[in-house]
Parts: structure tokens; C-alpha cells; sequence
């Protein structure tokens, strides 16, 4: 506690008769100063009060900033997708209107007012000026507009405004690519301010809050001009002094192809899940669907709370973006990146073969892993046959002698555990486990039996759409990581603007056999009969290699059957299935992962032939114009 | 002087001091009216619960007795230097500007707090010996009134910082420290301008202050608020427009009509009879702080009481002096009129302490 006797002042009459000189001095100067603000005051109010009365009536001259338009959003074959509409507002300014409530009556005859229109419209009325206009409804049809101004005559003060708004043609299709621009609140406003960008955004009202349009929001938002305008005595403009265009924002193209969206998006129809097409050689992210979508207009134009709330509780998820936010376990899918560091640390070498009888036991344990084929996979099981049928033993034991621990940093080579690289904010890098991480999460030591199940892409062990994309290209080019990206080129006046492709290290291994040895693998998957994907393969006319994943989203006890149409639909398998094609000369890799469909053999595997035929088709198409 | 012992009113009970209170109430009428006139019911209602969390504020401020504010004031300086310091430092990391401090529940700017514990500090450091002070006293006192005045202009928040600075020199001039010393400070602080002008200003500052003597510079510019807000001032004339009638303010000539050009809204609507109003309110409320001062028992007090009656004075002064183009645009309210929260708390939390000075008396004057 504080504690400081006070001193006793020894001559206190003379101090205080210094103080209260002091205080009169003070005062005197106060005066003084108050004398001076006043005269001051005089001067303007009286002395010059004829001076400023003339110039507060001509007072007509008005900065007023010109937000610019923002830029337009295309497909790689020049077909827009995000575009700016033309949108008829009516408004009113309280204070013109001849009789408020007449007209009001008036209006909602003619153009079916609301309720919800006119009490949002009472509330902005008590909130704002009387002499600032007011909107009562936004997006009116073009019948209202007709309607409206057939009989403008009869509302003094009311008016249609029109002005550009943001439009995604394609609603659903796009959501979580594009994202979507809404109005700014009070966050964004607060985030500008920070930047020091409040001058840009003078008379903007719309900022981009997902996707690329959040991501390329400096790109696209554009420079405001500014006019100077006369106004009457209502605030009125009567005429433009001078005018400062703004510049618009630039109009960006997108490495996103229409028409394998649209095929994506109809083979995910009434299904939970994700499909993701890149270029293996340059990153170029060609689709990116996450469903269920939801459409992204609705935030523009504004919705209820009602709606937003449906979009937000709703048990699918629709706001996560599952192609980058989705956490999955990779199951089979990572078993080729799994050989090649089995092979790369001398594990195994390419004629290594294992018995496998059904399942596999920690050597000095009794927890037995099982194989998910019941019987086993045979007695001679080599790298080669395990990728091809997709033999859970084999890896058990590969994993287990490798050691998380090598396990870990060689995964996040290709990509796993960290973020992609996307040119999107809403990316989540997902979970590549290690020692620390374990503790650092849960309190608890790394055991054993962790790392088996790593093997096979269970456990702790998680991944992204994106990222098992990513690693799918990077297996396809011989250990080259790319940076998945959306934005292919910026436009301009003088031409387009391509980006340069950015790539992370490459993976280097001891040697350059070992690639082959596990492609050979994934080729088989599809183009052997004993391969887990070759039934949806089978009549391709072009060569792919993949490899199939399912993923036990409920842990299965040992010893414990079931049958799998008595699985809760949430608690059934998740199918994925990844693959590169041509395989002799890789162009793209597809990741297809849907939840609770089952096994990814029998689901996914199809839909990735289907997405992979359109595009070569349409590949064919275009070669066949030239 | 007088025997207060025997008969206590009940507003010295209460430790309320019903001059400033009527005071401050008229200033809050003004407020309304004005705000009612640029933004309506919402504005209003608004401003008033704020208004009533700051009178609540000073209330309790008033019921603690100045012995209460002396043991506490340099534990509440230091730690308040250091949250200035952890400011600097989370807006170093963060991004930009950054001035609040995040409870949780609530966000608080330290420099608010940086405003009441100024005069305290300086006071009670002050007033350990008989004033005035040595030399070698001033010297400290002036470093303990730098280190926070510029951690809070690095904020940058040169309102704040001119208002802190102000606070803890006003308790040197009251502690009567020799009209040599102030004359000669002075005499340097005008030296100092040439160096700071050609060396230390950014362009966009030297452009401030020329155009703060040449709003025509720059009409559509950086002299676009002070023309718009002098002819506001100039066309209310004798007797203003009168309310709603402001065309400069109505018509969004006039930037931030609101907060800080609350002035020269009112000025446009109710005239120059409106200010000599509201100017006379200022100064009945001044010349009883000052009175409070002089009648305060001991130096820590006096001086504590001196020093936020003449800061009350500074943020009229560079507010009104602001709007009319007589002083640079620096972001400083006009005190208890303009619309926003954490000034006007500021400002009745420093009336409750002046009030807590005048109905706390340890022991009564001898004749």
C-alpha cells in the first residue's frame, strides 16, 4: 500500500497568496483569450456577415467523390463471371415529400410495399436527416421502374436512382471461388481507416468479403475520381464544374474453366464434397467446387436474418469452403507419397515383398491393424502390388519402420500440414502430425501405433482438397511443388497480364527410379483388372493414373463387424479417389472427396473419369477447330 | 472562514458542487439541441446515455477524497505510462495506429487515463516541498510530462498529446514557478520553431499550416473544411439561421458536423447571441474552478484543481479557435458539447475531482 505523509508546508500564507496570484493571472489571460475568440466571432458574424451570408447562398460549389467500378471477374475462356448490373433504387427525401403518409400509402398500393420494407424504412426515417434521401426499396424490376414513372407526378421528393451493382450470373456455381462483395460495416470501415485507404474508398460502398474478390479486392476495387458540383438550395446537383474520372478497377481472368465447373458442380449434385482440377505443371486451378454452395447474390442484395441464419446453422455447412477449409482424412489416397519415402529411406527397395495375412501386429504389442481386405492381399506383396490394390498391411509396417519422425517433414514437401499457397483467405493447412504437435495439442506422448495408422492416412493425420491436389500434380511431375493459383492474368488496355507461376523446392529423391516404380503403381489402379479404380477406367481413351481412399470417418473396433447400409448416413465412409492424366505426359490432377458416400473406388472413381473425359473432350474440341 | 462543521448542506453531503452542475447541464442542452438539428432523435439518444454513464462516473469520482487521489497517483501514472508503452507495442506488431487496449468486454484508450493522472502526478511531486519549486524540481517535473506526451503523439495522437502536455505544464505555472524561467522557455520554444519547420515537418504538415493562414491555397483541398466551416460561422450572423436552418451544416458542406465543427453548426444556427451564450456558460464554468482552486486547502490540491480548469479552458479554446481558422485542425471536441463518449467521461470524471476537492475539507481554515 502507498503511503507518504504529506509534508506540512511551512509557510502556507505565503503560498497561497502566490497561488492565488497565479490563479488571478490565469484568469486575466482566460478573459483575454475568451475576448479574443469573441471579437473574432464578431468579426465573422457581424463585421463580415454580409460577405459570408453571399458566399453560404452561392455556396452551390460541392466535392463529391465518384466511387470507380469494380473490376470484371472471367473464366479462362473469357466468359464473365462476376459482372456489375445496372440496379433502380427508389428513394425519398423526408423533408420534399409533400405529404409522407398519403404517399407512402400510395406506393404500397402501387408497387405492393412490404411490411418489411416499410418498417425498415421508418427505422432509417427516425435514424437519419431529413434531408438526406432514403431508400425504400433496392433492386426494384424493371415493371416497378415503368410503373414508378408513369406516375412520378403524384410523389414530390421521391425518386429512382440507379446505380451498379455486383453480379454473379452464374449464382451457386462460383460461391467459393469468387466469394462475394457485400456492404462495408463497421469492421471493414475500421480496417480501411488503419490502412490509411479512407480516401480510396470515399463513396464506396461494397467490399469484397470471400474469395478472390476479398483476396483481389485492391486489384479490383479501382481509384475514385471526384466532380464538383452546383447545387440548388436543396443540395440538389444543377451542374458539374469540373470532373475527375475514376479509374476503374482492373478486370482479372481466372485460370477456372467454365465448363469443368459446371460438370464438377452437376456431378456433386444432392452429395457433400469437393472436386478440385490444377495444372500439374503450372499450379493453374482449372476447378474448385466445394457443395453445398449457396448463392452469393444474396449478399449482395442483402438478405433476412432468417435466410442468413438458415445458411449458417444449416447442418451441411454450406459457408465452409471444403475444397480449402475441408479437413479430411487422406485414407489410401497418400499411400504413393508413402512409398516413396519408404523406398527413399531404404525401408524397402522396389522387390521387397510382405505376407499379408488380413492384418498386421506392433512388434512387441498385441493391437492388431487390419487390412480392409478381411483375408489379406496374399503372401507376396510388393510395393507395386500394394499401391495397385491399395494393401493396408504392407504400409502398416513401412510406416512403422520409417518413423513419424521422418515421416513428418518429408509430407511437408509435398505440401501437407501447411497452407497451399491459394490465392484465397479462407484456407486452413490442416494437420500434418509430429511429435510436438501431438503434445502441443493433446498433453501426450507419440506411440507406435500413431504412426501405423499414419501409414494409411488415418489417425491424426488430415488433409485438404487442395493440398492432396497439389501433392497429386507434384507426384505426376517427378517432385515438382507448384503453387495452386486461381488468377491467371491481370487485363488491360494494352493486353492481359499473365502472372508468373510460382513453384516451392522441388523434391529431390536419392533416386530418380523410385518416381517410376510408384507411378507404375498408381497406373495400375486404373489400367490393371485387379486395380481398385479400373472399373470406372476401363473404357477411357487416354491413359490416367490415380489411386483410391476410403476413409473410416468412425473408428471401427477390432472385432467389431458391420454392414455398411446400417452406418448412419454422418457416420458413413468418405470416398476419395485422386488421379493425374495423361499418365505418359501428366496435364492435370483431379481430387474428388465426398462425404459419407462410401467407398472411393466405387464413388469417387467415376466422377473423376467423368470430370476427366470432359476435359480432354473438350480439349479435342478445341484442337479440332484449328 | 466559515463553520461548515456545524451545518452541512446536502449537496456538500452528496459532494456535489451544484454550481458546476447547472453548468454542465446547460452545456448538455446545448449538445442536444444541436445534435437534433444535424442527426436527429438517434443522435440524441445516443449522446444522452453517455452522458449519463459520465455523470455517473463523476458521482463516484466525487465521493473519494483527495487523500485517496494523492496515495494513488504515482502507482496510477506508472502503470499508465507502461499501458501507453504496451499500446506502442501491440500497434508496432499489429498494423497502423493503434490507441485502445482490448479487455475483453471493453476497449479503453490509456491516454484518456493519461489526461486525468497528468495534473495528479505533477501535483503530488510538486507539492512534496514548499512551493515554489526548485530548479531541479521543475526539471524532473518537465520529464515526467514529456515521456507520456510523446508516447501518446507516437501514436499518433497529437489532440491527446497537446491536451496532456498542457495539463502538467498548467500545474508548473500554478506552483508558481518564476516568470524567468517561462519567459526564457518561451523565448526557446519560438526558436525552435524555424528548426522544426524546415527539418522536422513533412510537406503534408508544412501544407497544413499554410494553408491554415491561406485557406484560399487550396479551396477544394486541404482548405475546404476551414472555408466551408467559416462561411457557416460568418453567415449565422447576429442571430443564426435558426434550428434546421443551417444550410452549411444540412447540406453536408461542413465536415464531421457532429463531432468536431459542432461549433460552427451551432454558430450557423443560432448566431452570434448563441456563442456569447455558450461562451458566458464556459466561463461561469472556468471562473468556479478557479474559484474551487483557490479555495482548496493544500497545494497538492490546488494545483490539481488549477490545472484541469485551465485544460477544460484548452480544449474550448483550440476547438473554437479550430472551426474559425484561427489555430491548425488538430482533432480536439468541443468540451461537452460534441457528439462521442471517451472525452466527455474524461472531462466529468476531472468535474468530480474538482467537486471532491471542494466538499472534502480535512480541516477548516484558521482565522
Amino acid at each position: 500500500m502507498p503511503k507518504k505523509q504529506r509534508i506540512k508546508i511551512a509557510n502556507h500564507s505565503a503560498e497561497a497568496a502566490l497561488f492565488t496570484r497565479r490563479v488571478l493571472v490565469i484568469f486575466l489571460l482566460i478573459s483575454i483569450a475568451i475576448s479574443a475568440l469573441i471579437s473574432n466571432m464578431y468579426f465573422l458574424q457581424v463585421t463580415s456577415y454580409k460577405k459570408y451570408k453571399t458566399r453560404s447562398n452561392e455556396n452551390r460549389i460541392k466535392v463529391e467523390p465518384i466511387p470507380p467500378t469494380r473490376g470484371l471477374i472471367y473464366d479462362t475462356n473469357g466468359i464473365i463471371l462476376a459482372e456489375n448490373k445496372s440496379v433502380y433504387s427508389l428513394k425519398v427525401v423526408v423533408k420534399k415529400a409533400s405529404n409522407l403518409k398519403n404517399e407512402l400509402k400510395a406506393l404500397t398500393k402501387l408497387l405492393s410495399l412490404t411490411d418489411l420494407e416499410l418498417n425498415t424504412f421508418k427505422k432509417n426515417n427516425y435514424r437519419s436527416k431529413s434531408f438526406k434521401s432514403i431508400t425504400i426499396r433496392t433492386a426494384l424490376s424493371q415493371k416497378d421502374v415503368a410503373v414508378f414513372t408513369a406516375n412520378r407526378h403524384h410523389f414530390k421528393g421521391f425518386s429512382i436512382q440507379a446505380d451498379l451493382q455486383r453480379y454473379y450470373r452464374f449464382g451457386d456455381t462460383f460461391t467459393h471461388v469468387l466469394g462475394y462483395v457485400s456492404k462495408m460495416n463497421a469492421k471493414d470501415k475500421q480496417r480501411i481507416e488503419k490502412n490509411g485507404e479512407q480516401r480510396r474508398y470515399r463513396g464506396t460502398n461494397y467490399i469484397g468479403k470471400r474469395g478472390i474478390e476479398k483476396y483481389y479486392e485492391s486489384l479490383l476495387h479501382g481509384e475514385p475520381g471526384q466532380q464538383q458540383v452546383e447545387v440548388n438550395s436543396w443540395g440538389k446537383v444543377i451542374r458539374t464544374l469540373s470532373y475527375t474520372p475514376p479509374t476503374p478497377g482492373k478486370d482479372i481472368k481466372l485460370n477456372i474453366d467454365l465448363r469443368l465447373q459446371l460438370k464438377a458442380q452437376q456431378l456433386l449434385r444432392n452429395q457433400r464434397g469437393s472436386i478440385v482440377v490444377i495444372n500439374v505443371n503450372t499450379g493453374a486451378v482449372l476447378t474448385l467446387l466445394s457443395n453445398p454452395s449457396y448463392d452469393p447474390n444474396l449478399f449482395v442484395q442483402g438478405m433476412t436474418i432468417k435466410q442468413y441464419d438458415k445458411l449458417l446453422q444449416s447442418r451441411d455447412r454450406p459457408l465452409l469452403n471444403r475444397a480449402t477449409q475441408g479437413r479430411y482424412a487422406p485414407a489410401s489416397t497418400i499411400k504413393p507419397e508413402m512409398a516413396l519415402l519408404a523406398l527413399n529411406t531404404g525401408v524397402i527397395t522396389e522387390h521387397t515383398t510382405i505376407n499379408d495375412p488380413g492384418w498386421w501386429i506392433v512388434p512387441g504389442s498385441k493391437r492388431r491393424f487390419r487390412d480392409w481386405k478381411q483375408w489379406g492381399h496374399g503372401t507376396h506383396v510388393d510395393v507395386f502390388q500394394a499401391i495397385k490394390q491399395s494393401c493396408d498391411t504392407f504400409f502398416y509396417k513401412a510406416a512403422y519402420q520409417i518413423g513419424i519422425d521422418r515421416i513428418n517433414p518429408f509430407m511437408e514437401k509435398f505440401g501437407f500440414g501447411k497452407y497451399s499457397g491459394i490465392d484465397l483467405n479462407e484456407e486452413s493447412y490442416s494437420i500434418m502430425p509430429s511429435r510436438d504437435w501431438k503434445n502441443a495439442r493433446f498433453k501426450k506422448p507419440w506411440y507406435d501405433g500413431d504412426t501405423v495408422s499414419i501409414g494409411i492416412g488415418q489417425g491424426y493425420w488430415t488433409v485438404t482438397p487442395i493440398q492432396l491436389t497439389k501433392a497429386t500434380a507434384a507426384l505426376a511431375t517427378h517432385g515438382k511443388v507448384v503453387k495452386p493459383t486461381i488468377l491467371q492474368s491481370v487485363l488491360s488496355r494494352n493486353g492481359s497480364l499473365p502472372l508468373p507461376p510460382e513453384d516451392y523446392p522441388s523434391i529431390i529423391l536419392k533416386n530418380k527410379n523410385y518416381w517410376n516404380i510408384v507411378l507404375k503403381g498408381m497406373y495400375a489402379v486404373v489400367s490393371s483388372p485387379t486395380g481398385t479404380g479400373f472399373r470406372a477406367f476401363r473404357t477411357a481413351y487416354y491413359t490416367v493414373a490415380g489411386k483410391s481412399g476410403t476413409a473410416q470417418v468412425v473408428a471401427i473396433k477390432e472385432g467389431q463387424h458391420f454392414t455398411k447400409y446400417k452406418v448412419l448416413l454422418h457416420r458413413k465412409d468418405n470416398a476419395l479417389f485422386v488421379a493425374f492424366a495423361p499418365y505418359e505426359n501428366p496435364e492435370i490432377a483431379v481430387t474428388v472427396i465426398l462425404e459419407n458416400a462410401g467407398g472411393g473406388s466405387s464413388k469417387a472413381a467415376p466422377m473423376v473419369r467423368k470430370i476427366l473425359d470432359e476435359y480432354f473432350n473438350n480439349k479435342n474440341k478445341k484442337t479440332s477447330f484449328h | 472562514m466559515i463553520n461548515k462543521t456545524r451545518h452541512k448542506s446536502l449537496f456538500i453531503r452528496l459532494h456535489i458542487d451544484p454550481f458546476l452542475l447547472i453548468g454542465i447541464f446547460m452545456l448538455i442542452a446545448i449538445s442536444c439541441t444541436v445534435l437534433y438539428s444535424v442527426g436527429g432523435n438517434a443522435l440524441v439518444f445516443k449522446q444522452l446515455i453517455r452522458v449519463s454513464f459520465a455523470l455517473v462516473v463523476m458521482f463516484l469520482v466525487a465521493q473519494l477524497p483527495p487523500d485517496f487521489y494523492f496515495r494513488w497517483a504515482p502507482y496510477v501514472f506508472g502503470m499508465s505510462v507502461l499501458l501507453l508503452i504496451a499500446v506502442l507495442i501491440i500497434g508496432h506488431t499489429g498494423k497502423g495506429a493503434q490507441r485502445w487496449i482490448d479487455l475483453g468486454f471493453t476497449k479503453f484508450q490509456p491516454a484518456e487515463i493519461m489526461k486525468l493522472i497528468m495534473p495528479f502526478m505533477i501535483a503530488y511531486y510538486i507539492s512534496q516541498c514548499t512551493l515554489p519549486p526548485s530548479f531541479k524540481k521543475i526539471m524532473v517535473a518537465i520529464c515526467l510530462i514529456i515521456i507520456p506526451t510523446l508516447l501518446i503523439a507516437l501514436q499518433p495522437d497529437l489532440g491527446t498529446a497537446i491536451l496532456v502536455f498542457a495539463s502538467g505544464i498548467f500545474v508548473l505555472f500554478f506552483s508558481g514557478v518564476s516568470w524567468l524561467y517561462i519567459g526564457s522557455s518561451l523565448i526557446a520554444v519560438f526558436s525552435f520553431i524555424p528548426i522544426l519547420w524546415y527539418y522536422l515537418m513533412h510537406d503534408y504538415q508544412r501544407l497544413r499550416v499554410l494553408t491554415l493562414f491561406n485557406p484560399q491555397l487550396d479551396p477544394y483541398g486541404a482548405g475546404y473544411h476551414i472555408i466551408q466551416s467559416k462561411i457557416a460561422i460568418g453567415s449565422g450572423g447576429l442571430f443564426g439561421k435558426g434550428m434546421f436552418g443551417g444550410t452549411q451544416s444540412q447540406l453536408e458542406f461542413l465536415p464531421e458536423p457532429h463531432t468536431d465543427f459542432i461549433f460552427s453548426v451551432f454558430s450557423e444556427e443560432f448566431g452570434f447571441i448563441g456563442i456569447i451564450t455558450l461562451l458566458f456558460i464556459y466561463l461561469f464554468i472556468i471562473s468556479r474552478g478557479l474559484w474551487i482552486a483557490n479555495k482548496a486547502q493544500d497545494s497538492f490540491t490546488k494545483l490539481v484543481a488549477g490545472s484541469i480548469t485551465l485544460t477544460f479552458f484548452v480544449y474550448i479554446f483550440v476547438n473554437i479557435g479550430m472551426v474559425s481558422g484561427l489555430l491548425p485542425v488538430v482533432g480536439i471536441p468541443l468540451a461537452l458539447v460534441s457528439y462521442g463518449g471517451s472525452s466527455i467521461v474524461t472531462l466529468l470524471a476531472g468535474f468530480g475531482i474538482l467537486m471532491s476537492i471542494n466538499t472534502h475539507r480535512r480541516f477548516n481554515a484558521k482565522s
